[in-house]
């Protein structure tokens, strides 16, 4: 399997793209390393700003820009872009309704040791509470690919987080079932539905894979669109089977859990157990490391899940 | 609109309906509206390249309101430029109205949601990089209040605008000196003004902010500097024509009562007369 980050992924869309699409701008503030930018900067120089350490200017200058019919990519830290900028994202993107993907990249837990600064495990809540502001996790290379392309088409605010590390493909290539704003069905399953997004989806997938061979039929959605979020979707894993289990790289607050939770809730009262981040600062270690401690990966899911059942 | 004594006879009509407008609605900071006042009249009366039937037009100049609390005064003038019929402006802030207390860009003739300080000077970095990237000469103004250079972010535009040389961009600071809580100078000193633009490689013009030659004089020297951005430093009266308004904290969003209303109207009258 080809193993290519996500964040490097938005860099090949974006060079690709704009060798006909003199529109689109990249923003970076000092990350264009970090972002896998770096070769979008040396080949688009005329179509790439750095704003230097500076986030709330990387927002407010992104959004002048796309008032003046640039199409805008402000990449950066998803630590950083989201709460340091969250003003401008509200004020400058989502209100004055400007033509910016904030790109929040090494999201999550992906910065491991470097504590809790790095780390952004509230970003989907963040985002996903200014009006009009779009939000999505992709869960892997090829699905971000879609969802660039996808955003590209329109001329609407969302918010982007990928993480840092090259992962597992979740689909094949040349076959990567994506409509803008739907769920994906990974998995049909009638016992229980496992949620995910970003880098869970994977995980929810192999635990799938686990709990068939323990007789459980698991179905797994990816939502990467946290918000809008495919209502119907989780209406229909509600009515069809007897558990949902939500499965984030974020806190239980605002996050898919609690958005999932919300909707059952209203409209088909089913048990929903969110699994996620806990309400402090996580332990210290690689992704992996912290996903296996707070048993967010497939065995986790899984035991959970047989716990459950 | 050419002349000084032309463009002076409009910053007196535009007073008149911004005191109007507030004490109509009961609400609006009155006294940044009538200190940035003949900024507005010089750049929509004579310098900028607008169109109330064109608002889309790529090579418009763009202006944000950067202390956008003092919408009342933009909305006097686009109204009276024609942006939209005069008698919308009777909704401003009521139930359901788009002519909300802060700039909204639902309404023709505004380009960006200002309110929240500190942003429309980025705002118009990204725009001036927008010109240079498309080589088109359009131009942008930025007005700012001074006690909105107390926030921080306001430095990050500074510094991209001096360091990307945005010889397009111009910015307003609206000196008066005052701020809601009291003076600027007693709430976070803002002195030396001009020193600490240009430390930042902005060219600086220092005048009298509310002298309609004055303000034409600068911006012309704005236009013709090349390689780095321009900021004129205005320095103005808070309240400025009407005297029971003039350098007051208080009537940074004090509402007039029909007593002051008349009184304020009769003076805004007779200076405007006296030109």
């Amino acid at each position: 399997m080809n193993k290519i980050a996500n964040k490097q992924e938005i860099c090949n869309v974006l060079l690709e793209e704009s060798v006909a699409d003199k529109d689109i701008v990249v923003l970076c503030s000092d990350s264009r390393g970090s972002a896998s930018m770096t070769n979008f900067a040396e080949q688009r120089p005329q179509q790439f700003i750095e704003v230097g350490i500076a986030e709330q200017n990387l927002v407010s200058i992104s959004a002048g820009l796309a008032s003046c019919g640039k199409k805008v990519f402000a990449v950066s830290p998803a630590s950083f872009l989201s709460t340091r900028s969250m003003e401008q994202a509200k004020v400058d993107v989502a209100y004055s309704n400007t033509n910016v993907t904030l790109v929040g990249i090494s999201g999550g837990v992906s910065y491991g040791a470097l504590g809790m600064t790095h780390h952004s495990t509230n970003d989907i809540a963040v985002m996903a509470s200014i009006p009009n502001m779009r939000v999505y996790l992709p869960s892997d290379h090829l699905q971000t690919r879609c969802l660039i392309r996808s955003l590209l088409k329109d001329k609407l605010p969302a918010y982007i987080r990928v993480g840092r590390n090259a992962v597992d493909p979740v689909y094949e290539e040349g076959s990567v079932p994506f409509v803008l704003d739907k769920a994906v069905l990974v998995r049909d399953g009638q016992d229980v539905t496992i949620i995910a997004c970003g880098e869970m989806v994977l995980a929810a997938k192999e635990a799938a894979e686990l709990l068939a061979n323990n007789g459980i039929d698991a179905r797994v959605l990816d939502m990467y669109c946290l918000k809008p979020m495919d209502e119907a979707a989780v209406r229909k894993a509600a009515a069809e089977t007897k558990l949902l289990i939500t499965v984030e790289e974020h806190v239980k607050a605002g996050g898919l859990g609690a958005m999932v939770s919300q909707i059952v809730a209203e409209h088909h009262p089913r048990k929903v157990v969110n699994l996620s981040l806990p309400d402090e600062p996580v332990v210290t270690g690689k992704s992996a490391e912290v996903f296996a401690h707070y048993g967010l990966n497939a065995t986790g899911i899984a035991q959970k899940i047989m716990e459950l059942i | 609109m050419t002349t000084g004594v032309e463009l002076k006879k409009k910053s007196y009509e535009i007073r008149k309906d911004i005191v109007s407008l507030v004490h109509h609605a009961g609400t609006g900071h009155i006294g940044g509206d009538l200190s940035v006042t003949d900024i507005l009249v010089a750049l929509y009366y004579k310098h900028m390249n607008i169109d109330p039937h064109n608002t889309e037009d790529p090579a418009r100049d763009r202006f944000v309101l950067s202390k956008g609390h003092s919408v009342e005064a933009l909305y006097c003038v686009l109204a009276d430029r024609g942006f939209f019929p005069r008698e919308e402006l009777q909704t401003y802030s009521t139930y359901g109205s788009k002519y909300i207390g802060h700039p909204n860009n639902k309404i023709n003739g505004i380009e960006m949601n200002t309110g929240s300080l500190g942003h429309g000077l980025s705002i118009g970095v990204g725009m001036a990089l927008a010109a240079r990237m498309d080589q088109k000469p359009y131009r942008v103004y930025v007005v700012l209040g001074d006690g909105e250079m107390a926030e921080g972010s306001v430095w990050e535009g500074i510094m991209a605008g001096g360091h990307y040389k945005l010889d397009q961009l111009t910015a307003f600071v609206d000196r008066n000196r005052l701020q809601i809580s009291g003076t600027t100078e007693a709430v976070m000193g803002q002195e030396r003004q001009e020193d600490r633009w240009a430390a930042f490689g902005w060219h600086v013009i220092s005048i009298e902010g509310n002298d309609v030659d004055e303000i034409d004089k600068a911006v012309e020297e704005a236009k013709a500097t090349k390689g780095r951005p321009t900021v004129i430093i205005a320095n103005t009266v808070k309240g400025c024509g009407v005297s029971l308004m003039e350098n007051k904290a208080g009537w940074h969003h004090r509402v007039p009562t029909d007593e002051e209303y008349n009184e304020a109207i009769l003076e805004l009258n007779q200076r405007g007369i006296l030109l």
